[in-house]
């Protein structure tokens, strides 16, 4: 059975020509169909990059060098347009990171979900308002009719997210893209926000590539975890093996920096600027060889 | 805006007036030039040159010449024009209309105009194109308009004779009028022949006062649709398939009109000021051209009648401005 998504040998630089940046050197994972995987790594790891490239949301300075991005089979980079905005959206769906500013201001709740649904589903003007009212009341949104015909400043945060979750999952997509949806939200609604995007999940069958610094979050809900450091993957396992036994220093230097009850805060410790700077050196060697060739 | 605002607004209107007609009726009266001066023809006597200052009231102290005259303005007399004889309130009245179309009309043209030119500038953004429209927007703003009315009448009416160049309608047309809204009033009762001489005139001014504004309209909705584009909504709606022109016209179109709108709307009152010069290159028959004959023939009564009528088209314009943001905008509208 093939993968959901296959990211091979992924090549990412940004900046301009001459002075561009790498920020994904070869970054593989893949993601089997109702699978729940972490994509973790400290900020400057690559991890939304890689997020962001398989939604075609690179910034526009940013050019994918090599490498491949299959979903259900297809390389994404390789198809047509047409075809590649037919997928988004409905097959693949996007969790944003920011309920507040991923809204669009000036429209209504419902206008937003029912433009999605007629697009994607061709569904007609009321199927879409019936469709979008079911679609709230799956995310736990009490007085859905009301809150479609509200604007986005008119409700809370955790409201927000919800009808992003909704969003997401409105067409049965069979990936969903969680861009460190917790972050921006308070410690109570996350863990609601993350039951929800289970619950969901399981009704939806979608898989989830649940993009994070956050190790907890992790451990909570993915089965399995890759792990980026530098543009590429340092560690990539069942979740529970890498969190207990990391073969790499990173990940232990990364765990060693996550707060935890059962430890006092004096134990935390900081990933050593040394580890950080030997694996910089080496992602540059490693560029240089890639450059010249093998010798 | 709520309905508070709304209310404190208009009751700001009169005093604000008030102040316009203090300081216009002060101003005439102590700069040099006098109304006198110009209408007594050469070697007029002392004793006459007296008599017609007392006529007019001008012999006496300023402040009560005010009184005087507030008090009539109060009742809607604005008193007579001293160079054309007739009631201040009936002369602006039938050349408002004129302006208030020439001014709708570039108006139109300039917001379609730089509607085009944003999206155009906002869609090749990034590419080489995206220069060439910054460029030729900032040399169609700095181009006054007074300036392409020479241009276009050179262009248009003299070197390729196109389109007339003077005058509201040509006068061997056979029509007669039941208002001054010469252009409505044809389109309304079907005399299409007449609507299209009418247009024929209005189109080298309308165009000379739109260009600016088009430009202007342009440099902020380009802005305005590029900052929209770069929010987390636009970009997230990239990520559900929605195609580039569709996210500008439906996500980043409705929030880049609100600082457009804001900013741009009240820069309407640049196009009107423009109206003065322009209908004069043109001999265009509206308020504008009006105010320069009374400022040469020191006609007070008419001056103060003018600026007036210009202080309540600002305010009115301002007003409709900040009413139409609210519309737009929801997160004002709920305060």
């Amino acid at each position: 059975m093939t993968a959901v998504l296959a990211v091979q040998d992924l090549h990412v630089a940004i900046g301009p020509r001459g002075k561009a940046a790498n920020v994904l050197r070869g970054a593989s994972l893949e993601v089997q169909a109702g699978e729940v995987r972490g994509l973790v790594g400290e900020s400057g790891a690559g991890k939304s990059m890689l997020g962001r490239a398989v939604l075609g949301l690179l910034p526009a300075n940013a050019v994918v060098q090599s490498g491949t991005i299959q979903f259900e089979g297809r390389d994404l980079l390789a198809m047509p347009e047409p075809e590649r905005r037919s997928l988004l959206g409905r097959r693949i769906a996007l969790i944003p990171q920011d309920p507040m500013t991923s809204l669009n201001p000036v429209k209504r709740v419902g206008a937003q979900i029912s433009i999605m649904l007629r697009h994607h589903l061709a569904l007609s003007k009321r199927e879409a308002l019936e469709r979008a009212t079911e679609l709230l009341t799956e995310v736990a949104i009490r007085e859905p009719r009301r809150v479609l015909d509200l604007y986005p400043h008119e409700i809370s945060g955790g409201m927000r997210q919800r009808v992003l979750i909704a969003m997401a999952f409105a067409c049965d997509p069979s990936l969903v893209i969680a861009d460190e949806p917790t972050t921006a939200l308070d410690v109570t609604v996350q863990r609601q926000v993350l039951q929800l995007v289970e619950r969901l999940r399981q009704r939806h069958g979608a898989a989830i590539l649940f993009v994070t610094h956050d190790l907890g979050v992790v451990a909570k809900i993915c089965r399995t975890m890759t792990v980026l450091h530098a543009g590429r993957v340092l560690e990539d396992g069942e979740t529970a093996d890498v969190l207990v036994k990391p073969r790499h220093p990173y990940t232990r230097a990364l765990l060693a920096a996550t707060p935890r009850a059962d430890r006092p805060a004096e134990a935390l410790r900081p990933v050593p600027p040394a580890l950080i700077e030997s694996l910089w050196s080496e992602a540059h060697r490693l560029d240089r060889l890639a450059v010249a060739g093998p010798a | 805006m709520r309905w508070g605002e709304i209310i404190r607004r208009l009751v700001l209107i009169p005093p604000t007036l008030f102040g316009v007609c203090i300081i216009v009726f002060v101003l005439l009266r102590v700069v040099p030039g006098d109304p006198i001066a110009m209408m007594i023809p050469p070697g007029a006597s002392a004793a006459d040159i007296d008599r017609l200052r007392a006529f007019y009231g001008l012999d006496q102290s300023i402040p009560q010449q005010f009184i005087t005259w507030f008090g009539q303005a109060l009742s809607g007399n604005f008193g007579r024009s001293i160079s054309l004889h007739q009631s201040v309130f009936e002369l602006v009245l039938a050349r408002l209309p004129a302006t208030l179309e020439l001014s709708a009309m570039a108006t139109l043209i300039a917001v379609g105009l730089g509607t085009v030119v944003a999206f155009t500038g906002v869609y090749v953004r990034g590419r080489g194109a995206e220069w060439a429209i910054d460029g030729g927007i900032g040399v169609f703003l700095a181009i006054p308009d007074f300036l392409w009315a020479l241009i276009l009448l050179l262009l248009f009416g003299v070197l390729i004779p196109l389109l007339p160049i003077t005058g509201r309608i040509d006068p061997q047309l056979d029509v007669t009028f039941h208002t001054n809204f010469y252009l409505i009033e044809s389109l309304l009762t079907g005399r299409l022949d007449v609507a299209s001489a009418l247009l024929q005139h209005m189109i080298l001014p309308a165009v000379a006062l739109a260009l600016p504004f088009a430009a202007l309209v342009a440099r902020i909705l380009k802005a305005s649709l590029s900052e929209a584009e770069d929010q987390d909504y636009a970009q997230i709606a990239r990520a559900r398939g929605f195609s580039r022109p569709a996210i500008l016209l439906r996500e980043v179109f409705p929030n880049a009109l609100i600082p457009t709108v804001a900013l741009g709307g009240v820069q309407i009152t640049l196009l009107l000021g423009g109206t003065v010069l322009v209908e004069r290159i043109f001999s265009y028959e509206g308020i504008g051209n009006m105010a320069i004959d009374a400022v040469i023939n020191r006609d007070f009564p008419l001056i103060q009648g003018l600026i007036l009528t210009f202080a309540i088209l600002f305010i009115a314009l301002n007003l409709a401005v900040d009413l139409l943001v609210t519309l737009l905008d929801p997160r004002l509208r709920h305060g």
